[in-house]
C-alpha cells in the first residue's frame, strides 16, 4: 500500500487511495495469486487422481511406504506424516498470532511469532528431505518384470516383507566396469544395486519360504501374495533388481507413484522454502522497525497469507497422498 | 489496522473473548480432526474400507470431508476470510471450487474410462 515514493495522492480515488471490497492493493493482489497458485496444485494433484485411477488396482499403499520415524527402528506409518502436519498448522498459528500482534502494533512480539514461525518451517523442509532420503534409499529392495511391474518379496513364516539382504546370494561373478576408455565416454558406470539380478533369482529358488507379492490389490485392498509354486514361475519374469525409488524405477510399486511424490511433495517444498525466506526477509524488516515506523503491520499480514497458503495445501496434499 | 475480528465458529456455538483466544481454539480444533484422520488411517475400520459410496470408500469419504473442513478453518480463520467482505470472499472461493470440481469431474471420469480399456481390451500391458 505504501511505496518509498509518496506523491501526496494515496487518499484520493484514483491516487490509489480506493479500496475495493474493503481490500488494499497488495492484499487483493496477494488473494489473485495464491486463487492461481491454489488452481496450479489442483491441477497436480487431479493429475495425480487421473493416474491413480487409471491404475487404481495396483497403486501403492501409501501406509506400507511411509513407515519410518528418524531415530526410531520399526514400523510406524503414518506418524511421522502426522508430526510434519502438526508442525505446520503450529508455525500457521504463531503466524496469526504475529500478524495479531501486528495490528496492535506491538513490535516485540511479532518479531518473537515472526522467529517461531520460521524456526517451524525449518523444521518442516528439514523433515521433507529426511523423508525424501528415505524414500530415495529404500527400504526391502524388489525386482522389477519385462513389463515394468514390481514383485515384492514376503517371508511366510511370518508374513513380513522380506528384505533382499535376507536371502540373496553371494554369488562369485565378474562384472565388467564401465571406464571412459573402454566404453563410452560421456556416460558414467551409474548406481549398482547391492545384489545382482542372478543372485537374487538364485537365493530366491533356494530359500523356500520366500513368497511373491505383486502389485496387483485383492478385493480386501491388499496386495496379492502368490503362493510358492506361482511365485517360482513369476521370479523367471524379473529383469532387474529395484533398490529405493527415482524417476524411473520404484521398488515401492508402480513408478508413477514415486514421480508424483517427488513432483507435488517437492512442488510444495519448494514453496515452504520460499515461505520461510520471505518470512525471513520480514522478519529483519519488523527487527529494524520498518513497519512501526510506516504505521501498519500490512506486509506481515501478506505473508501470513502466503504462509497459511503453504498449509492450507499441505492439508490437501497430506489427505490425497497419505490417507487416502 | 485495528478492524474487528468475528469471534465465533461453528455458527455462534463457540464464542471467544480475543482474537488470540480463537486462534488457539482454532488450533485445538485443527488438531483433533487431524488426530482422527490419523487414527483411522492407522485403524482402517472395516466397516468403513468395505463399504462403498459414489464408488469410493466410505473411509476415503470421511477423509475428504475432514479436509475440507480443515481447509475452511484454516481459510476462514487463519487467512481472515470471515473478516473480509462477502464479495470478495465469494469471488476467492467460489472462483476455483467451480474449477477444480470441473477439472476433477472431467480428468476422473477419463481415468476411470482408460482403466476400462485396460482391463477389457485387448491390450496387454502386464506381461
Amino acid at each position: 500500500m505504501d511505496a518509498t515514493v509518496s506523491t501526496g495522492t494515496e487518499d484520493s480515488v484514483w491516487g490509489g487511495g480506493n479500496k475495493p471490497l474493503g481490500a488494499s492493493y497488495g492484499k487483493m493482489m496477494m488473494w489473485f495469486f495464491i486463487m492461481s497458485d491454489a488452481l496450479t496444485f489442483s491441477g497436480f494433484l487431479v493429475a495425480y487422481g487421473f493416474s491413480r485411477f487409471k491404475f487404481i488396482e495396483l497403486w501403492p499403499i501409501a501406509d506400507e511406504v511411509f513407515t519410518h520415524v528418524p531415530f526410531f527402528h520399526g514400523n510406524y506409518p503414518m506418524y511421522y506424516v502426522a508430526f510434519m502436519t502438526f508442525i505446520l498448522i503450529m508455525s500457521s498459528v504463531t503466524m496469526v498470532l504475529a500478524v495479531d500482534a501486528g495490528h496492535k502494533m506491538k513490535q516485540k512480539s511479532v518479531i518473537l511469532y515472526m522467529f517461531l514461525t520460521i524456526i517451524g518451517g525449518a523444521i518442516f523442509v528439514g523433515s521433507q528431505a529426511w523423508e525424501w532420503a528415505t524414500f530415495i534409499k529404500g527400504d526391502y529392495g524388489a525386482v522389477e518384470t519385462n513389463s515394468g511391474r514390481i514383485l515384492q518379496f514376503v517371508d511366510a513364516e511370518t508374513g513380513e516383507r522380506a528384505a533382499l539382504a535376507d536371502f540373496a546370494k553371494t554369488l562369485p561373478e565378474e562384472r565388467e566396469k564401465h571406464v571412459a576408455s573402454k566404453g563410452i565416454w560421456f556416460q558414467g558406470e551409474g548406481y549398482q544395486t547391492s545384489y545382482s539380478l542372478n543372485e537374487v533369482v538364485e537365493g530366491f529358488k533356494a530359500t523356500p519360504n520366500i513368497l511373491i507379492r505383486t502389485e496387483q490389490l485383492n478385493e480386501e485392498g491388499e496386495k496379492t501374495l502368490l503362493d510358492r509354486k506361482e511365485s517360482l514361475s513369476k521370479i523367471l519374469e524379473a529383469n532387474q533388481v529395484v533398490e529405493g525409488a527415482n524417476l524411473v524405477h520404484n521398488e515401492y510399486g508402480h513408478r508413477l507413484f514415486a514421480d508424483f511424490f517427488f513432483f507435488i511433495t517437492g512442488f510444495h517444498g519448494f514453496h515452504v522454502f520460499s515461505g520461510v525466506v520471505i518470512n525471513i526477509i520480514i522478519f529483519f524488516n519488523v527487527i529494524l522497525g520498518t513497519y512501526q515506523r510506516r504505521g501498519h503491520y500490512e506486509m506481515v499480514e501478506k505473508v501470513g497469507l502466503y504462509w497459511h497458503f503453504v498449509d492450507l495445501v499441505w492439508v490437501f496434499v497430506f489427505t490425497f497422498f497419505y490417507l487416502v | 489496522m485495528a478492524h474487528d475480528h468475528k469471534l465465533e465458529i461453528f455458527r455462534g456455538l463457540l464464542k471467544f473473548k480475543s482474537n488470540t483466544q480463537k486462534i488457539w481454539g482454532v488450533l485445538i480444533f485443527l488438531s483433533i480432526v487431524t488426530t482422527v484422520e490419523v487414527a483411522l488411517g492407522i485403524i482402517k475400520p472395516r466397516f468403513l474400507t468395505h463399504s462403498y459410496f459414489l464408488g469410493m470408500k466410505l473411509l476415503n469419504w470421511i477423509f475428504i470431508i475432514l479436509t475440507l473442513v480443515k481447509a475452511y478453518y484454516i481459510a476462514w480463520d487463519f487467512m481472515h476470510l470471515r473478516d473480509e467482505k462477502t464479495p470478495l470472499r465469494r469471488v476467492i472461493v467460489w472462483t476455483p471450487i467451480f474449477l477444480v470440481c470441473y477439472l476433477i469431474f472431467i480428468l476422473l471420469f477419463e481415468a476411470d474410462y482408460i482403466y476400462n480399456v485396460y482391463s477389457d481390451g485387448f491390450i496387454t500391458w502386464n506381461f
